[in-house]
């Protein structure tokens, strides 16, 4: 029997749709076991929506193929033998979208979902105790200290041991003892897209003002970082970020020539 | 009556200047007959004025910020297509006239005629811009004419220049035919030299308010004006605009033809128009592929100008917008291939290739899925708890330029080979040389997207500044397969028979509303991507040296944003549609006899 092009269309819908909502989180638990990586679900709608425009374009690039499109939805909604299928269907999308208004309004207690710069601005120079720092040239002393870099690093990995660690993690992937406290979660180092992003002088400021040293721009900030200068120093802040960038195996990024 | 309006306008944006300069707070004279210092920028600290909220004038019914971002960002929508549009049309024309095919000539004068009547709203909009600027913001006008002022002479003699050039192209254009021919064609390059000068000069006044040159950090002008026009960020400004613009052109005048299309009875006139729409489509393609990596040259050199407006640019709050950015660059491609798609219909010999499309269809998808996967997941906290953590380890490194760059460049070939499919299913392969050729090309597609695909996931093993270098290889990469295929093609066509015919107007009408789609994704696209280069500057006039004084010294929500560009894509897109009908009307009285010609075609 050969399946109509419609039904055809529609299993290749479905198909994706599983490959969002199972493959991708299947493969997910293969690279990080114990955990079941959902596709958020905004970004699920956002997907099946360009996957079934480019479905009915590929539809409709095509005099034949759309004629055969039309064919199936004029036999659908007018044959007399269809009636069932026909009534099941629409029923079946009516309550569908009557379910998916109520799920978009009825009230829950999960705290909505945030909007989180990744990477705030930094300011062009900010000030600790009279001390004035320029981002546009600050970096890491210790970087081309090469006879006591060994010692720096283990200087900064015992400093993220003793502060750090219960929020950002032992293996520096933002999942510490109180990550699940804090919403949006602590940095993950070991991902790509954040301190590999970023040059020295960036890490310095953050770490050195925390959450109260965010720009008023973007706010209001939600940053539980604490305002590391009152605590420890300049040197071994440098040598934090030594560590940061040792154990998690990127390179800080290169000032633009 | 246009070059008398335009003539009008020059001599009221010379009054503005003088106005701006005489009324400007700190004005020397204004200083002296009020004998007290308005502000802190006087004779003896000629920098930057440090402005208050009372150094900017309101008037009831008026948001300033408002007025000047519309007004701006139509003057920019109506300049980029009249600067675009003479650019591809001379060259249609040098076509027309090299192979002697009229219809060339026929469809350049077309075009032309399309940005003559956008040109007296190019001028008008941008008469509107400098009263709104001189009026709402004196002390930034004055400021900028201060350090420009010869430069806006130069503009206001060039834009004279321009007017010339354009009426003498236009309404020269039947009588300088045949051996007048190359005159003609040198009066359209001497229109697209002054039209990219004239837009170099304003660019300059848009990068110094970026990235500041010229000028110490109090904002004291050293006085050699071409250091401030020559900024760091002018040059790559430069190319991006210079490309868009004949994009942008291309997707409007492919607008113009599809609505003469869906509007054509006769079949002639629908065979004209199709032509049209396919030749501008081609155009708004050809020049939107290297456009990312014009994109990407002009981060860069944000980004190296200054870390802060990079961060706020690309991974601050202004990266969210890169997401709907992503979402009509990936509509356009969607759009062009499915109008390239369609136009398979024309061809006699499509069906030995139409069963690609599919394939097509699923690389297009699934590099779009990758291009818009934005680095930060909105998730709810339930299913942060089940991912385990904001990093999602399939999606997470998808957010990175090392992904997107592959995207994008599997998306510009897998666009080319649909384009490549139309000409190559016009032509029979004869001999046994053709078929080596064929299968030499189809190896070097799949050697170029392993090289694309490897470039990109080595740069997830190197730094950042290397990774983004390895933009560079992708791109050539891309490039050599276009062009080599390009060489290819032409030699095989040039010896092979052809297959049937080309039956323009052959074509469904729903294809032109990829047309229509694509004018429309472009000036959303434009005015999305122009709201952000100039915000980064956030509370900053002139960046870091002169700040924004007045009660709207603040990032607006982006909501509220992108309502605004919406705002200014409808207010266009009408007045754009106004222009297509003044066309129409003027060539309803043109050529009654075609029409009726026409009208007797079955």
């Amino acid at each position: 029997m050969r399946v109509s092009q419609t039904i055809r269309l529609l299993l290749v819908v479905a198909v994706a749709y599983a490959i969002v909502e199972l493959g991708i989180p299947a493969i997910g638990a293969l690279m990080k076991p114990g955990t079941w990586p959902v596709v958020p679900v905004h970004l699920v709608r956002l997907y099946l929506f360009f996957i079934v425009i480019v479905i009915l374009l590929y539809a409709a690039a095509d005099e034949e193929r759309w004629s055969r499109v039309r064919g199936d939805f004029r036999f659908f909604f007018g044959a007399p033998g269809a009636r069932i299928a026909r009534t099941a269907t629409i029923v079946a999308i009516s309550l569908a979208g009557g379910y998916g208004a109520y799920d978009a309004v009825r009230p829950r207690f999960e705290t909505p979902p945030e909007l989180r710069a990744v990477h705030p601005a930094p300011p062009s120079s900010f000030s600790i105790g009279g001390k004035m720092y320029d981002l546009l040239t600050l970096d890491n002393p210790l970087r081309a200290d090469k006879q006591n870099f060994a010692g720096d690093v283990k200087a900064g990995a015992a400093i993220f041991f003793k502060q750090c660690f219960f929020c950002h993690g032992d293996k520096l992937d933002g999942r510490g003892l109180y990550a699940d406290a804090f919403h949006p979660p602590p940095a993950n180092f070991r991902d790509i897209g954040t301190i590999a992003q970023l040059q020295e002088s960036y890490l310095f400021w953050r770490i050195a003002t925390g959450g109260p040293g965010l720009p008023r721009e973007g706010g209001p900030w939600m940053s539980s970082m604490p305002v590391w200068h009152r605590f420890l120093s300049e040197t071994e802040i440098w040598q934090v970020i030594l560590f940061l960038y040792d154990f998690t195996g990127h390179a800080p990024r290169a000032r633009e020539p | 009556m246009r070059a008398l309006a335009s003539m009008l306008l020059f001599v009221l944006v010379l009054v503005a200047f003088e106005a701006a300069l005489s009324l400007a707070p700190w004005h020397e004279g204004a200083m002296a007959a009020a004998g007290a210092p308005a502000v802190e920028a006087t004779a003896a600290q000629p920098g930057a004025p440090k402005l208050t909220v009372a150094d900017y004038p309101r008037y009831r019914g008026f948001n300033s910020r408002l007025t000047v971002w519309i007004a701006a960002q139509l003057h920019l929508f109506f300049a980029a297509f009249v600067l675009g549009v003479p650019i591809f049309v001379l060259v249609i024309e040098f076509i027309g006239w090299r192979n002697g095919d009229p219809r060339y000539d026929r469809m350049a004068h077309e075009f032309i005629k399309i940005s003559m009547g956008a040109f007296s709203l190019t001028a008008t909009s941008g008469g509107i811009l400098v009263f709104a600027l001189a009026v709402f913001y004196p002390g930034l006008f004055a400021y900028l004419t201060r350090i420009f002022g010869p430069v806006m002479m130069l503009y206001a003699l060039l834009f004279l220049a321009e007017t010339a050039c354009l009426y003498a192209y236009y309404y020269g254009w039947d009588s300088m035919q045949g051996r007048r021919k190359p005159g003609h064609l040198l009066l359209g390059l001497a229109l697209n030299v002054v039209g990219t000068l004239l837009m170099g000069l304003s660019n300059s006044w848009a990068t110094f308010m970026m990235a500041p040159s010229g000028v110490d950090s109090q904002g004291v002008f050293a006085g050699n004006v071409w250091v401030a026009v020559a900024g760091p960020l002018w040059t790559p400004l430069n190319v991006h605009r210079f490309l868009a613009n004949i994009a942008y052109g291309g997707a409007i005048v492919g607008a113009y033809a599809a609505y003469k299309f869906i509007a054509a009875r006769a079949s002639e006139a629908k065979a004209h128009y199709d032509w049209m729409g396919h030749t501008a489509n081609g155009i708004a393609v050809v020049a939107m592929l290297p456009l990312p990596f014009a994109g990407y040259w002009m981060t860069k050199e944000i980004y190296a100008y200054s870390q802060q407006m990079g961060i706020t640019l690309m991974g601050g709050v202004f990266a969210w917008l890169f997401i709907i950015q992503a979402v009509l660059i990936g509509t356009i491609f969607l759009a062009a291939n499915f109008y390239l798609w369609c136009g398979m219909a024309r061809l006699d010999g499509a069906n030995r290739t139409a069963h690609l499309v599919k394939y097509i269809a699923g690389v297009l998808v699934i590099c779009f899925l990758v291009w818009f996967t934005p680095h930060t997941l909105v998730m709810t906290a339930r299913e942060l708890a089940t991912i385990g953590g904001a990093y999602h380890p399939v999606l997470g490194p998808l957010g990175v330029m090392s992904a997107k760059n592959t995207a994008v460049n599997i998306m510009i070939l897998a666009t080319f080979f649909t384009y490549q499919l139309f000409r190559r299913s016009m032509v029979h392969s004869t001999r046994p040389w053709m078929a080596r050729a064929s299968r030499f090309q189809v190896a070097l597609y799949v050697a170029a997207v392993a090289n694309i695909i490897w470039l990109g996931v080595y740069g997830y093993f190197v730094p950042a500044n290397i990774r983004i270098g390895l933009s560079v290889p992708q791109v050539m990469t891309t490039l050599l397969v276009i062009i080599v295929c390009i060489v290819v093609d032409e030699v095989i066509a040039s010896r092979s028979k052809r297959i049937g015919a080309v039956h323009w107007g052959r074509m469904p009408a729903r294809a032109q509303y990829a047309l229509f789609t694509l004018a429309v994704a472009f000036t959303w696209l434009m005015g999305l991507m122009g709201y952000i280069r100039s915000s980064i500057r956030q509370h900053w006039h002139v960046y870091t040296v002169m700040r924004d004084g007045s009660v709207d010294a603040f990032t607006p929500t982006i909501g509220h944003a992108t309502a605004i560009v919406s705002v200014c894509t409808l207010l266009f897109l009408a007045l754009i549609l106004f222009v297509f009908w003044l066309s129409g009307l003027s060539r309803a009285r043109e050529a009654p006899a075609g029409l009726a010609e026409a009208g007797a075609t079955p």
